[in-house]
């Protein structure tokens, strides 16, 4: 099972229930994965900042999650997919306090931090992607 | 589906214990009814009680932070009690310090912080009121020597 997910589950993210959905999914992973609480904690207010995006940012999409098992490693990995407006400037998107919205530009980058691995895949009018990874420790 | 959390009164302190992982509408909805309850209530305190939280991301951050400057224009303090240490090790990691939002350990120790900055704040006879705006920085000693 190199890098192979096993059992990925898609949840929508079209309403604000969809985003504590998409934390209580991602709790019950983290846990799977035997993480710590305080890593536990960091992936799922990641998931929360990043579900929320896909809802405000995206116009809603979905998220998939599933344990992943690479290199002996063990982790949780999550794709929060849009078909939105996408990101004109990542870079500027990936700054703190950088906001296009009502929040407080936390959101991308901060989410960046409490994972291991962040990957930001966007074409401006056709969606953004977002796929995180956290290995269990 | 929005949910609503009931906000308690003792004396002068509104209590808000939240229990649920609420939705951002259920977030808002509390922020609006706090601030209403404050004025309506006359409170000199706000007490908010996340032991059983187990996230706070930037959204339920953000309110917490609003709350307290509200409750500060309406004449309340309020005081966030009982945080998980995960929580806090979170909120850092993810680039909010809450600088503007008082807290405490327990609701205990919360409602004893109330109260020293109530008796505090009636001691001193309102400083800002007397002084006028731009007085601020100024201390009660540099006040005295003048």
């Amino acid at each position: 099972m190199n890098g192979a997910s096993s059992a990925s589950q898609t949840l929508e993210i079209t309403a604000n229930a969809g985003v504590v959905q998409a934390r209580q999914r991602v709790r019950a992973l983290a846990q799977q994965c035997r993480f710590s609480l305080v890593e536990q904690t960091k992936l799922i207010t990641a998931a929360s900042e990043l579900a929320r995006n896909t809802l405000i940012h995206g116009g809603g999409g979905t998220m998939t999650g599933g344990l992943v098992e690479e290199r002996g490693r063990r982790g949780v990995r999550l794709v929060f997919d849009d078909r939105g407006p996408g990101i004109p400037d990542v870079d500027l998107a990936l700054t703190d306090g950088w906001t296009s919205g009502a929040g407080m530009g936390l959101g991308l980058s901060g989410s960046k931090r409490l994972v291991d691995e962040f990957l930001l895949e966007t074409v401006p009018g056709q969606g953004t992607t977002v796929t995180v990874t956290k290995w269990a420790r | 589906m929005t949910e609503r959390v009931p906000i308690l009164q003792i004396g002068n302190v509104l209590l808000v214990s939240i229990q649920t992982d609420l939705d951002d509408q259920s977030v808002m909805l509390l922020q609006d009814e706090l601030a209403a309850e404050v004025v309506e209530t006359g409170a000199h305190g706000v007490v908010i009680d996340i032991t059983a939280v187990d996230i706070v991301d930037s959204f339920v951050g953000r309110m917490l932070a609003t709350i307290a400057s509200i409750s500060r224009l309406l004449d309340a303090q309020t005081v966030v009690v009982g945080m998980r240490p995960a929580v806090a090790i979170t909120l850092v990691e993810l680039g909010l310090s809450l600088g503007g939002v008082r807290t405490a350990l327990s609701l205990d120790k919360g409602l004893r912080l109330l109260e020293r900055a109530r008796a505090e704040s009636l001691e001193e006879p309102e400083p800002d009121a007397a002084a006028g705006p731009g007085a601020d920085g100024v201390g009660p000693d540099a006040a005295a020597g003048l």
